[in-house]
């Protein structure tokens, strides 16, 4: 299990379209990759609550990647919410 | 060939497929609980897969029109449909409660924009809206209803029983030909869009059904006929009045540049109104000397939430440059009764002409009014604007506003953003109380603008959007309307100020002599009347009946 933790840039959150994006972004790897904030965490596959999140700006979050490609995958994500300045 | 009858509202004739507008409601899912689960859960399942397909033509017709980040949301939804909660949450309701695919799809999307909605967040309620938006699609191919909208591609007349204003707000204005409504009435929403547009509409029509879907009809406007599938020697009848249409439309453009005057020498201030910025080049187009009644609720309907000021502020200023310094009045937010916008929050009631709406929403949610009038305020230093208040009744309404006005001013300045120091502040006179303070009310603003429509209704208690039947009790000559007008002048003008009329009694030409005799000083009107308006104005003498016409009243 590979994890790590990301602060969130963008004011308006992780919203829909944001979260369908890191959801497909997500689907390219083959391990679970599960979004943490505070108490409440949700697999990038069940989108509904990863908007359910209700992320904002300024929200620290963990992300967990588990899986054959764990390694890649969080590397990946992590670039992208970085490129993308989510 | 097959003729049908209604009332003309919107003059011009047209020739084209008769389509029916199809509705975002639909019919009542059926709940019998289900012996065969498994068939449900299949037929959900194709759902699903025809779901996806859809918003995928969907996206690519988007990306096509309007770039990559339009077209994501709609892929977001077909990701939504393949989320793990909502199968496993549809599969259930299906198995343990035995309902059917459309009934599940309906329970799941319910508890899900619950969900949402109750978060204490606008972005996340917005969400809500999505959940909704996935279901009904569903519900939709489920029960086997089209999308909403018109359907097909090509240029049709839209058939109907009456479209809400956030209805005919969706419509691809390219492809309308005509309306025809079954029901309607000459001051609804979709008769003052046909007029706008300056296309034909006919309402009240008896025997629209729809076994005539998709086929051919010509409408004329004028005298109400519909004829579906005409022959050959009717559709040359409808080229020829079209030909006469449009020799009376060249004659008319020999007028653009000419003066707004009376025989006598009174100019008028002839203005247009307009609902939104895609509207500028028809005003360019009938060389109206201002615009006198900019409706802001385009920005505010069909929306899942409010607008930003930049979103504002940039539709304010195009109209404002486009018009090269000629006036502008834009109205502030007239969103309530007979227009409505979810995000608003509005609870529903039983008389919502008489309810929370334009100025009340405002004066009670100072955030939502604050960040139009700022827009507003920023968009002044790029042109010539006005700003106008709708639905006022009392004097300290006015003066809230200029409170709340002269603190967005403050603001500005304190940020050191530009903004005019001459933005006359006016208001809509469309109550009859605002008519009988107006003497006061004359005291506080700049200008008046009188909403016939409002005021007819409000006056003569009937409801301009009511059901059948009612159409021969809403009579704007009724002499309480026009004397309700002639106090408002007369009361405008002891204080020294202009009044006007941008509703749409302001554009009949059997009134026009009456308001010049009453001293009306602007007349604000659909783009495609000023010319014809102007013709009129050239050829009267205000003065002539001016003792007769204001006697009768």
């Amino acid at each position: 299990m590979k994890t790590f933790v990301y602060n969130l840039e963008d004011p308006l959150g992780i919203h829909a379209r944001p979260a369908g994006l890191l959801a497909k972004e997500a689907a390219k790897y083959k391990s679970t990759v599960t979004i943490i904030h505070g108490e409440k965490k949700a697999d990038t596959r069940r989108l509904i609550a990863l908007m359910a999140l209700g992320l904002k700006g300024g929200d620290t979050i963990t992300v967990q990647a588990e899986g054959p490609d764990e390694a890649e995958a969080a590397d990946g994500i992590r670039t992208y919410l970085t490129e993308k300045h989510y | 060939m097959i003729e049908l009858k209604g009332k003309g509202v919107s003059a011009g004739a047209a020739f084209g497929p008769l389509r029916f507008f199809r509705r975002a409601e639909r019919k009542a899912v059926p709940r019998i609980a289900t012996d065969e689960p498994e068939t449900e859960l299949k037929r959900y399942q194709a759902a699903s897969e025809a779901a996806k397909l859809q918003l995928g033509d969907l996206a690519e017709k988007v990306r096509a029109e309007a770039g990559n980040d339009a077209a994501s949301l709609f892929e977001t939804h077909q990701m939504m449909l393949d989320d793990l909660d909502f199968i496993d949450t549809v599969t259930k309701l299906i198995h343990e409660q035995r309902l059917s695919a459309e009934a599940a799809v309906e329970d799941a999307g319910k508890q899900f924009a619950e969900m949402f909605s109750s978060m204490d967040d606008a972005y996340m309620k917005a969400r809500s809206a999505d959940v909704h938006d996935i279901s009904a699609r569903l519900i939709r191919i489920l029960t086997g209803t089209g999308d909403p909208g018109v359907p097909g591609n090509g240029p049709v007349i839209v058939a109907s029983d009456d479209l809400t204003p956030s209805e005919t707000v969706q419509l691809d204005k390219n492809r309308l030909l005509g309306f025809v409504l079954s029901g309607g009435n000459s001051n609804s929403h979709t008769a003052i869009l046909a007029r706008t547009l300056g296309i034909p509409a006919v309402i009240c029509v008896s025997g629209l059904d729809r076994k005539y879907e998709g086929h051919p009809a010509i409408i004329d406007g004028q005298t109400g006929r519909i004829l579906m599938e005409p022959d050959e020697a009717e559709k040359k009848l409808y080229l020829e009045k079209q030909k006469q249409q449009q020799e009376e439309h060249r004659l008319l453009n020999q007028l653009k540049g000419k003066p707004d005057a009376t025989l006598d020498g009174k100019t008028i201030r002839l203005y247009a109104n307009i609902a939104n910025p895609g509207d500028l080049s028809s005003v360019l187009d009938c060389d109206a000397r201002g615009i006198g009644l900019f409706r802001s609720e385009f920005l505010y309907l069909g929306k899942e939430d409010f607008p930003s000021e930049d979103q504002q502020f940039a539709a304010y200023k195009t109209v404002l440059e486009g018009m090269k310094g000629k006036p502008v009045i834009i109205r502030t937010l007239d969103i309530g009764a007979d227009k409505q916008a979810g995000y608003f929050g509005l609870a529903p009631e039983k008389n919502p002409a008489l309810g929370m709406r334009a100025i009340r929403i405002c004066l009670t949610r100072p955030e939502i009014f604050k960040t139009q009038l700022r827009a507003l305020y920023r968009a002044s230093a790029f042109g010539n604007l006005s700003i106008m208040f709708p639905m006022i009744t009392s004097v300290w309404e006015v003066q809230e506003i200029k409170r709340i006005c002269a603190e967005v001013r403050e603001e500005l300045t304190g940020e050191k953003i530009p903004y005019s120091g001459r933005v006359p502040l006016g208001i809509m006179v469309e109550t009859p109380a605002s008519v009988m303070v107006s003497d006061q009310l004359a005291r506080e603003v700049d200008f008046f603008s009188i909403g016939t429509n409002d005021l007819t209704q409000y006056t003569l208690a009937v409801d301009r959007q009511g059901v059948k039947g009612l159409d021969r009790f809403y009579n704007p000559y009724h002499p309480a309307v026009l004397r309700m007008i002639r106090t408002t002048v007369e009361n405008a003008h002891k204080a020294g100020i202009w009044a006007g009329i941008c509703g749409e009694l302001g554009s009949d030409p059997t009134l026009l002599e009456t308001f010049l005799a009453m001293g009306v000083d602007e007349l604000s009107v659909t783009p495609r009347a000023v010319l014809s308006l102007r013709n009129r104005i050239r050829r009267l003498d205000s003065q002539k009946n001016r003792e007769k016409l204001l006697a009768k009243l």
